[in-house]
């Protein structure tokens, strides 16, 4: 392995604990040549906005950003499915020379007409920005024309990183919320729930933790989403954020001109679903009831899995695991997770932390555990073999890296369809850790071979 | 029974679940079949991360494509110091034998003349060869990237001012041009040459560099693809062989393809033959492989013919003038239009989202005529068109089954007509890269596998259900 050497420009990117004084450079561009494990801008934008279910999407650009995108993630949705089409002004050499904004309001007036959308977001990708397009000017036309909100999402692949594409969903959902006249009211005990994408169901498994402490959910962004909902979002007493990276530009706004706080948690693992779901119940203590069901829920619910989880427990007890996730939060809810089912992690990372993130990480972490920032194939795999990982958590793009090198596997990413949220979820999360960690097939794989000639002889 | 032909199909402005990928990607699967070449993209780093997730859901391997990672000043005043660090950090990460490098949308509109930026590195950087192939994704789709990173790869390692010491006289080496075909594919293509005791270069070969074994030690870049050497040698080679009937029908339209290349250069002949799947495009493609090796075509490939003859009366009945959708690239849909015709099913939509004029012409070589009439033939198609055209189409004429890649998945669920997947991407199913297509034997595995498509939906339609067939 010692074949493996990291770009000198990236050393300020990867921190072991306990080695030298934690001092850690992020939340900046990806190293040219460096094969980063991040996306782009519109990536950013279209994992936040894509769950909404009766909008159109609709990728202005050539056709390669909507075919990598279609229906590529588990986002579920229990009416509408126009999400999981791909529409894409597919434009041409001629368009490029001569501009799109033509080509984008007849695909648009056509796709209103044809699928009836509630409303519809045009995400600009790199070219746009290039050729000039006028993309709001085209918006607004429409808009007048078909009645329904028309919202440029400006998501120019290079103008960012994922993070800015974050802001630009945010801007565009605030945009939408923007365009409910009807004057605000304050639904006493509700909430939004922000950053929360219904994969594989997630929503509704935290929608129902909701309902049974009595606690009204007004709108959730977006999973399961509709515009008539995300634009009552205004009307909630507080914004329950998760997925911290991704929508608190949101919040925020939303704080700042409707007065909405918010608070961040996550709805991983025991112990963060717990206290995702205190947080909520004591802000509305003026409510006594909704801390009592929740109290009641709780010890209902963690009393179901407990024993589920010992007997995995026991296999999986001492086992490593290494993680490397989209935003930093995930990574800490994981880590508790892990500790409940007896794992260490040896590698924690993710594409888009902050120093305090990662100072958190770093709290968080065992003696020796590295610590890194938009980390790419070669240093994931260097790592995780070093500090001899049973598991790598991570999505699409890290799978054939561990696969590769012989470690177990889990996907927590959006791609994934079985949900994992909650404590029936912690369940679900137990059994996809157990089962590939305890599988046989890991005693075949070269990197667990025995030297030859050591067997066998006499 | 003669089918009326069903003329129209609906046009729309945008493109509703597209058909085809972006002109990159094809480019970049060329350089994974280049022994130590790594892929190098000149544009946004979303470029990169998304192909790589598509191709990685294919093929179940690492797929690293590197990015020059555009930022907001870089589309302002130009992408070439972008483009020079990453040469430098891939460079110095993976010591590659070649650096594939694709440009994006993004930096051709901008104007970044990427071969004067190579020039000025002297095309190489350390004993690094860098390769730049014009990939903009605003014309055609991933099927000419392809050809074109294939062109250009000829073109750098051929030069015109080469001069050839040594021609082997008895070795008669072969240089094959296969299009964009499955791992299995490749393997079984290699198996058939060496059989027939010929040498061969195959450009792009990824079947080992896509499809290897677990690791002891991570591999910056993974084993096989075809070296540098060999494709140094192309120019030496008695023959070029070259896959596709609409690529052949481009490069009589004049395109360049690398076989040209090497026959204006060299007056290497080349052969173009559609791609050989089903009885009869086999036949031709190993009686050309005998005439230009001047072997005969070995016994155990008679023997798999007859097999495959055989099975083919076995199942007769069963797929009999049965009507199948089938879409992908275009040379896909063609040699496979030939294989359904030869068994006796009717391809009553053959569609595809690529852009050639000459993609009926094609099919039209393929077909005979009572099938071109009864068939909608339609490129630069999305899978929305395909489905709605499909859902119109008289009750007698409809498809009874979908034959294409995985993402005709949601059509082929929404219509309920059964799908057989084939050709590339596979991302819901296992083993897509291992699917044989070409040869008796892939004939073979096609043929079983459609036959026993049709078997399960006639027996999960029963009333009764049957064990016996």
């Amino acid at each position: 392995m010692t074949s493996i050497s990291v770009l000198k420009q990236r050393e300020k990117q990867i921190y072991q604990k306990g080695k030298q004084p934690f001092e850690m450079t992020c939340d900046t561009k990806s190293l040219a040549g460096a094969v980063s494990q991040r996306a782009c801008v519109f990536c950013g934008s279209r994992v936040v906005l894509y769950p909404i279910a009766d909008a159109l999407h609709l990728i202005h650009g050539p056709i390669g950003c909507a075919s990598y995108t279609w229906d590529i993630r588990g986002a579920q949705s229990s009416g509408p499915e126009l999400h999981r089409m791909s529409f894409s002004t597919d434009l041409s050499e001629t368009d490029i020379i001569y501009g799109g904004e033509k080509k984008l309001k007849r695909a648009l007036l056509e796709l209103i007409d044809k699928y009836s959308p509630k409303a519809a977001f045009i995400y600009c990708t790199c070219i746009v920005g290039i050729i000039g397009d006028d993309v709001d000017a085209v918006c607004r036309q429409v808009e007048e024309e078909t009645h329904i909100p028309v919202i440029a999402v400006h998501s120019e692949g290079f103008k960012g990183t994922k993070k800015d594409g974050y802001k630009a969903a945010c801007d565009a959902l605030f945009s939408l919320i923007e365009r409910n006249k009807t004057p605000r009211i304050t639904i006493p005990d509700s909430i939004n729930i922000l950053g929360e994408f219904n994969i594989g169901g997630e929503t509704w498994m935290i929608k129902k933790y909701y309902e049974a402490m009595g606690v009204k959910v007004v709108s959730v962004i977006t999973g399961d989403g509709r515009v008539d909902e995300v634009m009552q979002a205004g009307n909630a007493a507080l914004n329950v954020v998760q997925c911290s990276g991704s929508v608190t530009h949101l919040a925020k706004q939303m704080e700042k001109e409707y007065g909405i706080p918010f608070i961040r948690v996550s709805y991983f693992g025991i112990e963060d679903t717990s206290d995702a779901l205190y947080q909520v119940a004591v802000f509305f203590d003026k409510n006594p009831e909704i801390l009592k069901k929740t109290q009641d829920l709780i010890k209902k619910e963690v009393q179901a899995i407990i024993p589920r989880l010992e007997t995995m427990k026991k296999d999986l007890e001492g086992k490593k695991a290494a993680i490397y996730v989209g935003g930093a939060f995930k990574a800490f809810s994981l880590i508790k997770a892990l500790k409940t089912l007896g794992m260490e992690v040896i590698l924690a990372g993710s594409q888009t932390g902050t120093q305090e993130d990662y100072e958190v990480l770093r709290q968080m972490c065992n003696e020796g555990t590295v610590i890194l920032d938009d980390s790419n194939p070669l240093e994931l795999a260097k790592y995780s073999v070093e500090k001899d990982a049973d598991l790598f958590i991570g999505g699409v793009k890290e799978r054939p890296i561990a696969y590769k090198m012989g470690i177990g596997f889990c996907d927590h990413n959006h791609e994934r369809k079985i949900p994992l949220v909650g404590f029936e979820g912690m369940v679900n999360f137990a059994k996809e850790v157990h089962g590939t960690v305890t599988s046989p097939v890991w005693d075949l794989v070269p990197r667990r071979q025995k030297p030859a000639g050591k067997e066998g002889a006499i | 029974m003669t089918l009326r032909k069903y003329k129209d199909t609906p046009s729309y402005t945008a493109t509703q679940n597209a058909c085809k990928m972006c002109t990159p990607l094809g480019a970049t699967l060329v350089f994974q079949g280049i022994e130590g070449c790594v892929p190098l993209l000149h544009g946004s780093q979303g470029c990169s991360t998304y192909m790589r997730r598509y191709l990685i859901s294919h093929f179940k391997e690492p797929v690293d494509i590197a990015s020059s990672n555009f930022t907001e000043e870089t589309a302002v005043f130009g992408g070439g110091a972008n483009l020079k660090l990453a040469i430098e950090n891939v460079a110095r990460q993976y010591a590659p034998a070649m650096i594939g490098i694709a440009t994006t949308c993004l930096s051709e509109t901008i104007g970044d003349d990427v071969q004067l930026i190579l020039n000025s590195m002297g095309n190489t950087i350390n004993d690094t060869a860098l390769v730049h192939v014009s990939t903009p994704s605003y014309t055609g789709t991933h099927v000419d990237g392809f050809h074109g990173a294939v062109a250009a790869v000829v073109d750098r390692f051929n030069p015109v001012d080469k001069r050839i010491v040594y021609r082997p006289k008895k070795k008669k080496k072969i240089n094959l041009f296969p299009g964009m075909l499955s791992n299995e594919d490749l393997r079984h293509l290699k198996d058939i040459f060496e059989a027939f005791h010929t040498p061969v270069t195959i450009l792009p070969d990824y079947s080992e560099r896509l499809e290897g074994p677990s690791w002891q030690e991570y591999q910056a870049i993974q084993k096989g693809g075809t070296p540098m050497s060999e494709i140094e040698k192309m120019n030496v080679a008695v023959h070029s062989m070259e896959f596709g009937a609409v690529l052949a029908l481009a490069a009589e339209n004049g395109q360049e393809t690398a076989g040209d290349i090497l026959n204006k250069r060299f007056g290497i002949p080349c052969t173009r033959l559609p791609i050989p799947i089903g009885v009869k495009a086999t036949d031709r493609f190993l009686d050309n492989l005998s005439r230009i090796s001047g072997r005969p075509v070995p016994e155990r490939y008679r023997k798999e013919k007859w097999r495959l003859v055989d099975a083919y009366v076995d199942g007769n009945k069963y797929v009999s003038k049965k009507r199948a959708l089938i879409y992908g690239e275009e040379d896909f849909v063609v040699s496979m239009a030939g294989f359904l015709a030869e068994v006796g099913i009717i391809p009553v939509l053959c569609a595809s989202g690529g852009k050639s004029k000459t993609f009926k012409k094609a099919l039209e070589q393929t077909l005979p005529e009572t099938l071109i009439d009864q068939a909608v033939i339609q490129n630069d198609m999305d899978f929305t068109c395909m489905e709605e055209t499909a859902a119109a189409m008289p009750e007698d004429q409809k498809p009874e089954l979908i034959i294409g890649n995985s993402k005709g998945y949601a059509m082929a669920r929404r219509l309920k007509i059964p799908l057989v997947r084939v050709g590339f991407p596979i991302h819901d199913r296992v083993g897509g890269a291992r699917i044989l297509h070409v040869g008796y034997k892939g004939a073979q595995q096609l043929f079983d596998n459609i036959v026993n498509t049709i078997l399960t939906a006639r027996q999960t339609e029963s009333r009764i259900g049957y064990s016996y067939m």
